[in-house]
């Protein structure tokens, strides 16, 4: 199976809502980068959250890792190995320390301290936020928030990574920052993002989701189609 | 279920919320209010199986009339009468009197036995006469009429809070939840799942704080001046005067009652 994600005619409605997804469909294969965009309020994070079971389609296949996954059981595993970074990092954010936070998800994994204290230091050395170790995560920075949830997901080591609107209220430095990390990722990248300057450098293709539907965007200008 | 979690709680009902009309719905929040109060106090005072009886009996149907669900009123009781079984079943033991009856090693005296009944004939008249003429007051509507009866202004303004962001909190709440379980957290009886619940704890208390000095600041840039005004319409008519009428001559009534009886 080459297929990471495949998710085959998703339906999706909030309660007393009209529906959000009206028959997505959307496959992701190891290795590949792909952007999302689409207007406020069109499902792109409900798309997320199924792909994590945190919402369950009314309709359609979530198929991860070659299963069909349905339960809540089944996605137990996949959150394991699909990291989310949320769009607001203070959703992510809880522990009292950024080091505390980091080794949440590593605890939860069952790994014991010592063998989780290393992989927080090699997460944080990796992304050379070493300096906030021991720092409070409610007083961070917009930017270091944004860096620290990405650390918090990446230290659990998954296969897939999916980001909200990452570059969200960043400045230009942190936001290089960040585009330097992603791409010396090996990890399968779904990015959710309405920067179409970050979108270019950091993914190979994208899709909107338009109406319910993801569509492939007709280029808009000569220059966009080259 | 949306991303927040389930739909938020309506257990501080806002204005509008569909209840049925009935006429004790229908009387000034303030009559009913004040009414509800005295008689509080006038039960607790009294001690009459008589009058007691006959309290429970009006609080009944007092409940009945203003036309609330059974099976959550039912709930509610039963939750209060859960708080103070305990100190029911022990109050015939540890009350010394003339012994009645014997359970085990322990003896039950007739004035102890006179007294749990005595309580629990007062903790439910009481708690049903507010179900019925109190709870059936939305919040805000409840807060605005206790600004009318003098409360003072500071805490009528925390209750006005409190309903404004007790749902802000529990989506917060949500949120983070979602996110934890995003990150593989399963709910256990471990030293890994307390620390966490309490940072989450923790963290909404920090929250909180922080967020009450944004309104704050944001109270102050609109000219707050520590002054808040509330905005309101009630209008006592003839029948909330009747009414207050009756409730006087009831409660005249139970206290001569209680001491013809008691």
């Amino acid at each position: 199976m080459d297929k990471l994600i495949d998710l085959q005619d998703i339906h999706f409605a909030y309660p007393a809502h009209e529906g959000t997804l009206k028959g997505v469909n959307f496959s992701l294969n190891a290795g590949e980068r792909i952007a999302i965009t689409g207007p406020n309020g069109a499902g792109k994070s409900t798309l997320f959250h199924i792909m994590v079971g945190l919402n369950k389609p009314n309709q359609g296949r979530v198929m991860a890792f070659g299963a069909e996954r349905k339960i809540e059981a089944d996605f137990k595993d996949v959150r394991r190995r699909i990291g989310l970074v949320f769009q607001d990092p203070d959703d992510q954010l809880f522990c009292p320390t950024v080091a505390e936070d980091i080794a949440f998800g590593v605890f939860n994994l069952g790994h014991k301290k010592d063998a989780a204290m290393e992989m927080v230091d090699r997460t944080l050395t990796h992304l050379r936020l070493n300096h906030l170790r021991d720092r409070a995560t409610h007083n961070l920075s917009g930017g270091e928030k944004r860096l620290v949830s990405l650390a918090c997901v990446l230290v659990m080591e998954p296969e897939i990574l999916l980001l909200d609107e990452p570059t969200n209220a960043l400045d230009e430095e942190t936001q290089e920052r960040l585009i330097e990390i992603l791409n010396n990722l090996p990890q399968a990248l779904v990015i959710i993002s309405h920067d179409s300057h970050f979108r270019r450098k950091v993914t190979t293709s994208y899709l909107s989701l338009e109406n319910g539907i993801l569509v492939k965007p007709a280029p808009k200008c000569l220059h966009a189609a080259k | 279920m949306s991303q927040f979690g389930p739909k938020v709680s309506n257990s501080m009902r806002l204005r509008g919320g569909g209840l049925p009309s009935s006429w004790v719905i229908q009387i000034d929040p303030r009559a009913r209010i004040v009414a509800a109060f005295l008689f509080a106090c006038s039960v607790v005072a009294m001690d009459g199986f008589v009058a007691l009886g006959c309290a429970l009996l009006t609080s009944v149907v007092l409940l009945v009339s203003a036309g609330l669900s059974g099976k959550k009123t039912l709930k509610k009781v039963m939750a209060m009468d859960g708080f103070i079984i305990f100190m029911l079943l022990m109050l015939p033991f540890t009350t010394p009197g003339e012994a009645w009856f014997n359970v085990g090693p322990f003896t039950a005296t007739k004035e102890g036995v006179y007294k749990a009944i005595e309580i629990t004939l007062k903790a439910n008249a009481v708690v049903m006469t507010l179900l019925a003429l109190v709870a059936t007051i939305d919040a805000i509507t409840l807060a605005h009429a206790l600004n009318r009866l003098r409360v003072p202004e500071n805490l009528v303004h925390l209750m006005l809070f409190s309903v404004r962001y007790i749902d802000v909190l529990k989506q917060e709440y949500f949120r983070l939840r979602t996110a934890m379980k995003a990150r593989c957290f399963q709910m256990g009886n471990n030293l890994h799942t307390y620390r966490n619940v309490g940072y989450l704890l923790g963290m909404l208390l920090v929250r909180s704080i922080e967020r009450s000095e944004r309104i704050l600041e944001a109270m102050k840039c609109r000219g707050f001046q520590g002054k808040f005004y509330l905005l309101d319409d009630f209008h006592f008519q003839r029948r909330d005067r009747l009414f207050s009428l009756l409730s006087f001559f009831f409660l005249l009534f139970l206290f001569t009652l209680d001491s013809y009886y008691g």
